[in-house]
């Protein structure tokens, strides 16, 4: 058992590792579902969709024959529905047990979380809202409430996964439901999905459980929350078809993730394999290796109702019927999003910082020749990061940083964990490349800069784990004043997640965090870099740096050569490009700005500044 | 000073002056501790009810060792002498009208029957009251006192039964003026018959239970039954636009009224013919129908009449839970084959109303009770903590109720209701009159609680029900109230667009300095939510000054501007100065 400030965790392998794992998956299971209402069946949930008078507004607007359109909205279901079943969860928890135990050392969970889960499940319909940084996320939320009892939920899940053989059907037995990528403008799909997922939270047949980041976050930093499913998920409260829902908000932690390396060459324009039932076999080969820890962190459960509070007018449903299709009002907009934004901070600040990331973030402060060639000094690094465990406690970071064991030691078995990003040689640290086939000609410059590149956006997927933590005081550093703020806030609002409306509040929060560390001094009116501390505020610029650059580069090649019209399909490559370049001619520093992760979010940014407008095919 | 006489008949002295009903009439917990309902006017009277002490003390955490008593007599000391408009009292004195200015004749019609206005009677606590009561005996009295009160600007609030749920009867405090109570009680007599056109000139003072009886004499009746009908009067039915149990056959106040006459400042306002129907430019009676005494005082009333009934028949039928209840009652009303009356129970109510069941003469009643109890929840499969009931009462020719009484049994099959019997029927709707006087026995133990109703489309019933119910154990929770609270409710009107829902709540506020001001934040709350819900904000009870506030968003502003005006033309100088509704 560890503590860390208010949670107890407790490691969910240890007992698997001392009894039997056929044992674990035939428990018995009795969970105490919401109002004590039997779980309602596939067939029931799905002729309850079909039969809603939502639907039949939304046959009676595509203007098609009603058996027609009955006729698609069966196809739909099919595809989508989730059938859940205890003897696949059982068959699930067999299989993850074997296959968890082998890749973590621990899984470790909150128990308070879970307890707080438990009640809140009994009294009014649950979401579960976990952040998304791998595949193996997917079903350990159920897993973790199959061992301790609690109902099981339904997941929203990418289509992808349905097609993978046997596994789709195997994940759809544990309660995956899956929606297509690119809906679009399909009306019927969205009503089919809408209906389903209303229903689900309407009659509380099941926990729901989806990813408010919409998709898994290519580079562990936090996504800006969609807010289709959230819109769905909320509005059965809005229309009083519920007393309240609740949301709990789940932090997932990894200290190294399966995909880190698959994920930094798709950042770089490499596509990633398809989900394929092969493609999931080949990939036991990681299965070899150790990820470390893994932290489950329940949030505390959250009543929408109260956080709707004078914020949402219920009445506006009173005039016309319920069911009607409606364009949600500026307000209700205004709401949902500023929810789910608010859950991906929370989600931020349940994560566990792990000590590696904190490494991240200074190795990434080192020029990358040093990195790669001459290597970093060891005890620098050491030095650094522990003066940075410090700051980033100061900011109010929940650290997972093992206490009995001796610092140094903690951070060389860190870089052991991840030898496959760094490793440490007679007192220095040097960044890891892929090893390449030898070939009888040297590898062009351009390549280079991509071998790089992928060692670099790994450790910065690393570094971004623990982002949130600065991204404030970042924001609001040296003698920058509210306005500066408020403007970098507003250009990287796309890349950092920040409550809509909260600019002040955030302000003051890192005004006084820098204050707190001692980074500045705060009269009334002013705020003073206080000199003995400027080690801070370097560290904090240096952080944004890579940002700032990566989206220069974008900005001025818009402006220069990237023409009035563009689509985002010529304008990715053309960024990288002309970053390759500008690596290779030193010009420019960072390596990120490869990143189409990052290239993606300035141009979207842009968007949202009407600097850029998008035009409709 | 001036002398005054009293009339004759004085209803005030058989009722409470703190209470509800009448004085020999209560449920008290005898030595052992049983419950007994006193007096000899109800069929429960007399009886001893074994499981309410269980009940009681098992839902509200309540004993029935901690009393809470009430202040045995009022002390005059704690009324505040009148400010009487001598000249008024003068020229009131000349025409001979009954009038009194005693302490008690004041208190007893500064009120209605809110908790916070009972509660205060309980402590002793007497506010605002009226200065001066009079007695009019007829219309033409009832003009020359509001002609006086015009003249001498004084304050006139109408008072009728004084079964007020929504604060319309309590003194407005900012009112300087001498406030006169203008008690309609004289004025009950039925004035003619018309049976070719089966209506009655009644006027507007009579009490329900009065009207009900003298027209039974005649062989008629009007059908217009409030829960309140005992003591409620027809002039109040029309300014609050009561509903009527049997609104099914005999329909709401709006459908019964022929013909309105009413006293305003003004002069008389009435329709010149006494016709079904009219098409002459938005309808006067819907200035005076819910005008809650702010516009005049209404005199006499012309009503339809129907024959009495040849048959009754009371039925209940048991539903596996609340929402096939609702789902029955809605496709009765969708097919329009609505009873007389038809209300749903909720679980909490019905078991309530098993509580409230008389100690049983033979073993034999007890055993079918025992073998109904298991055929249900045994044999059906029902769960007795979810399963709900609702009763039933049909009216008309013999052949037809039976009829009837089939087509409605097997529209409740269809939705998993089995018959339950006349028996459980009718003790449903013996409750209703008797549920008022377990108010006051809560308050001798720690116990307030209120009912309040709404009316919503149908789609919206569950919805509603199931969130303020469930608003209302929150609120009590934040508040700081110790027990979970009695939060309960009853679909009792159907109607082809929605239903009417009522909600009882009540709970032990042992712990609580301020119970009454926690109890009206939680009301307040239930309020909001039934709003939020889609809800009106009164069905029945009217607006007074309890939910004034609720007003203007609920008929919006020009809807307000249009009342006001009405108001500012009819009564300029706010004579009838209740300030109720706007």
């Amino acid at each position: 058992m560890k503590m860390h400030l208010f949670f107890t965790f407790v490691d969910i392998l240890e007992k698997r590792r001392c009894s039997s794992d056929l044992g674990h998956a035939l428990r018995t299971y009795s969970p105490s579902p919401y109002e004590g209402a039997p779980s309602c069946s596939t067939a029931d949930l799905n002729k309850a969709v079909l039969e809603s008078q939502y639907l039949r507004y939304v046959t009676k607007e595509t203007g098609s024959s009603g058996e027609d359109v009955r006729q698609e909205v069966c196809r739909i279901l099919e595809e989508m529905s989730q059938n859940l079943q205890l003897g696949s969860i059982r068959l699930m928890a067999y299989t993850l047990t074997k296959v968890l135990k082998r890749l973590f050392t621990g899984i470790f969970v909150n128990m308070e979380g879970l307890n707080m889960l438990q009640q809140a499940i009994q009294e009014s319909p649950v979401i579960l809202m976990p952040n998304h940084r791998s595949y193996v996320d997917f079903l350990v939320i159920s897993y973790i409430l199959f061992t301790y009892d609690i109902p099981l939920p339904v997941i929203a899940a990418g289509i992808p996964l349905a097609g993978m053989k046997m596994v789709g059907e195997i994940l759809r037995r544990s309660g995956a439901f899956f929606i297509r990528r690119a809906i679009g403008s399909d009306k019927l799909y969205w009503a089919v999905l809408s209906e389903y997922v209303k229903t689900i939270v309407r009659k509380g047949c099941a926990p729901l459980e989806f990813y408010v980041e919409g998709l898994r976050s290519r580079t562990l930093k936090s996504l800006m929350p969609k807010l289709g499913m959230m819109h769905m998920v909320l509005e059965p409260y809005f229309k009083g078809e519920v007393y309240d829902i609740t949301l709990v908000p789940i932090s997932i932690s990894y200290d190294r993730v399966l995909e880190e390396s698959l994920l930094a060459h798709e950042l770089l324009g490499i596509p990633k394999p398809k989900e394929s039932t092969t493609g999931l076999l080949k990939a036991t080969k990681v299965l070899q290796e150790d990820y470390g820890n893994m932290h489950v962190n329940f949030g505390r459960p959250m009543s929408v109702r109260r956080l709707c509070q004078g914020k949402i007018n219920r009445c506006q449903y009173n005039l016309i019927p319920r069911d009607l299709p409606q364009k949600p009002s500026a307000e209700t907009q205004a709401c949902v999003s500023g929810l789910a934004n608010l859950m991906v901070r929370i989600q931020e600040e349940g994560s566990l910082i792990s000590p590696w990331s904190l490494m991240a973030c200074l190795l990434l402060q080192a020029p990358t020749t040093v990195l790669t060639q001459e290597g970093l000094l060891w005890h620098q690094l050491t030095e650094k990061t522990l003066w940075l465990r410090k700051l980033a406690l100061d900011f109010g970071a929940h650290l997972n940083w093992p206490g009995q064991v001796p610092d140094l030691d903690v951070m060389s078995s860190t870089v052991t964990l991840h030898r496959s990003v760094v490793h440490l040689k007679a007192g220095r640290v040097y960044l890891v490349r892929e090893e390449e086939p030898v070939r009888k000609h040297p590898i062009s410059p351009e390549l280079d800069v991509i071998r790089t590149a992928a060692a670099v956006l790994m450790l910065a997927s690393y570094r971004n784990q623990s982002l949130h933590v600065f991204v404030r005081p970042c924001h609001a550093r040296s003698d920058e004043l509210f306005a500066f703020f408020w403007f970098l806030r507003d250009i990287f609002s796309n890349e950092f997640i920040f409550i809509p409306g909260k600019s002040s509040q955030d302000f003051e929060e890192a005004c006084f965090l820098l204050n707190k560390c001692g980074a500045v001094d705060i009269s009334e009116q002013e705020v003073i870099v206080s000199d003995a501390r400027l080690e801070v505020l370097s560290f904090l610029q240096a952080l944004l740096q890579p940002f700032i650059h990566s989206y220069q580069v974008m900005f001025r090649y818009l402006c220069e050569d990237g023409g009035n019209v563009f689509t985002e399909k010529q304008v990715l490559p053309a960024v990288r490009n002309r970053a390759t370049k500008l690596i290779l001619s030193g010009e420019l520093h960072t390596y990120e700005a490869l990143s189409s992760d990052t290239q993606k979010n300035g141009l979207s940014a842009l968007q949202r500044l009407k600097t850029v407008t998008k035009l409709r095919e | 000073m001036p002398k005054y006489t009293k009339p004759p008949s004085h209803l005030q002295e058989i009722l409470k002056w703190n209470g509800w009903g009448y004085s020999d009439t209560r449920f008290l917990f005898n030595k052992k501790g049983q419950a007994e309902f006193t007096g000899k006017r109800y069929r429960l009277s007399g009886m001893i009810i074994p499981a309410l002490q269980n009940w009681f003390e098992g839902t509200f955490g309540a004993s029935v060792q901690h009393k809470s008593p009430a202040m045995p007599i009022l002390t005059s000391s704690a009324v505040q002498p009148p400010t009487l408009n001598e000249a008024f009292v003068d020229e009131l004195k000349s025409t001979g009208i009954p009038c009194s200015h005693d302490a008690e004749d004041r208190v007893f019609r500064g009120h209605g029957h809110c908790l916070h206005e009972v509660f205060a009677l309980r402590e002793g606590k007497v506010g605002r009251v009226p200065d001066i009561v009079v007695w009019p005996n007829c219309h033409n009295d009832v003009v020359k006192i509001v002609e006086l009160a015009c003249k001498h600007n004084v304050c006139l609030i109408p008072y009728g039964g004084g079964t007020s749920v929504s604060s319309a009867l309590e003194c407005p405090p900012e009112e300087t003026r001498c406030i006169v109570s203008l008690d309609t009680s004289q004025m009950n007599r039925i004035l003619w018959i018309d049976e070719k056109n089966l209506t009655a000139h009644v006027e507007a003072g009579i009490v329900g239970q009065e009207l009900e009886r003298l027209l039974n004499e005649s062989g008629y009746c009007t059908g217009h039954e409030p829960d309140s009908m005992e003591f409620s009067s027809l002039g109040g039915w029309v300014a609050t636009r009561a509903s009527g149990m049997k609104k099914n056959i005999y329909g709401n106040i709006e459908d019964l009224v022929v013909h309105v006459k009413m006293v305003t400042p003004q002069g008389v306002i009435e329709k010149g013919c006494q016709c079904p129907r009219m098409s002459t430019g938005p309808d006067i009676h819907h200035f005076i129908m819910g005008s809650e005494g702010t516009l005049g005082v209404v005199t006499e009333v012309t009503m339809k009449i129907r024959p009495m009934p040849e048959y009754q028949k009371y039925g209940s039928v048991v539903f596996p839970n609340f929402e096939q209840g609702v789902a029955c009652l809605r496709e009765v009303a969708k097919q329009r084959c609505a009873p007389a009356s038809i209300r749903l129970m909720d679980n909490e109510q019905f078991k309530f109303g098993h509580a409230l069941k008389p100690q049983v003469s033979s073993i034999f009643t007890s055993f079918l009770d025992g073998l109904k109890k298991f055929y249900i929840t045994k044999f059906k499969g029902f769960d007795p903590d979810r399963l709900c009931v609702a009763t039933l009462l049909f009216e008309g020719d013999r052949e037809k109720v039976l009829q009837h009484e089939k087509q409605v049994y097997d529209i409740a099959a269809k939705f998993g209701g089995l018959a339950a019997g006349e028996d459980n029927g009718q003790r449903g709707y013996m409750l209703t009159f008797v549920i008022a006087y377990l108010r006051d026995l809560g308050m001798d133990y720690y116990v307030i609680g209120e009912s309040f109703e709404t009316s919503v489309p149908w789609d919206r019933v569950l919805d509603i029900c199931r969130n303020v119910k469930a608003r209302i154990i929150q609120e009590c929770k934040d508040k700081g109230v110790q027990f979970s609270p009695l939060s309960t409710c009853r679909v009792t009107q159907t109607y082809d667009a929605g239903a009417c829902v009522y909600f009882y709540f009540a709970f032990n506020y042992r712990g609580l300095s301020d119970p009454v001001h926690v109890y009206e934040q939680v009301e307040h709350a239930a309020r909001e939510e039934i709003l939020a819900n889609g809800g009106s904000l009164s069905h029945h009870h009217g607006v007074g000054k309890l939910r004034k506030e609720w007003m203007r968003e609920t008929i919006s502003d020009v809807g307000m501007g249009m009342l006001k005006s009405v108001k500012n033309y009819v009564d300029p100088k706010n004579i009838f100065g209740n300030r109720n509704l706007i």
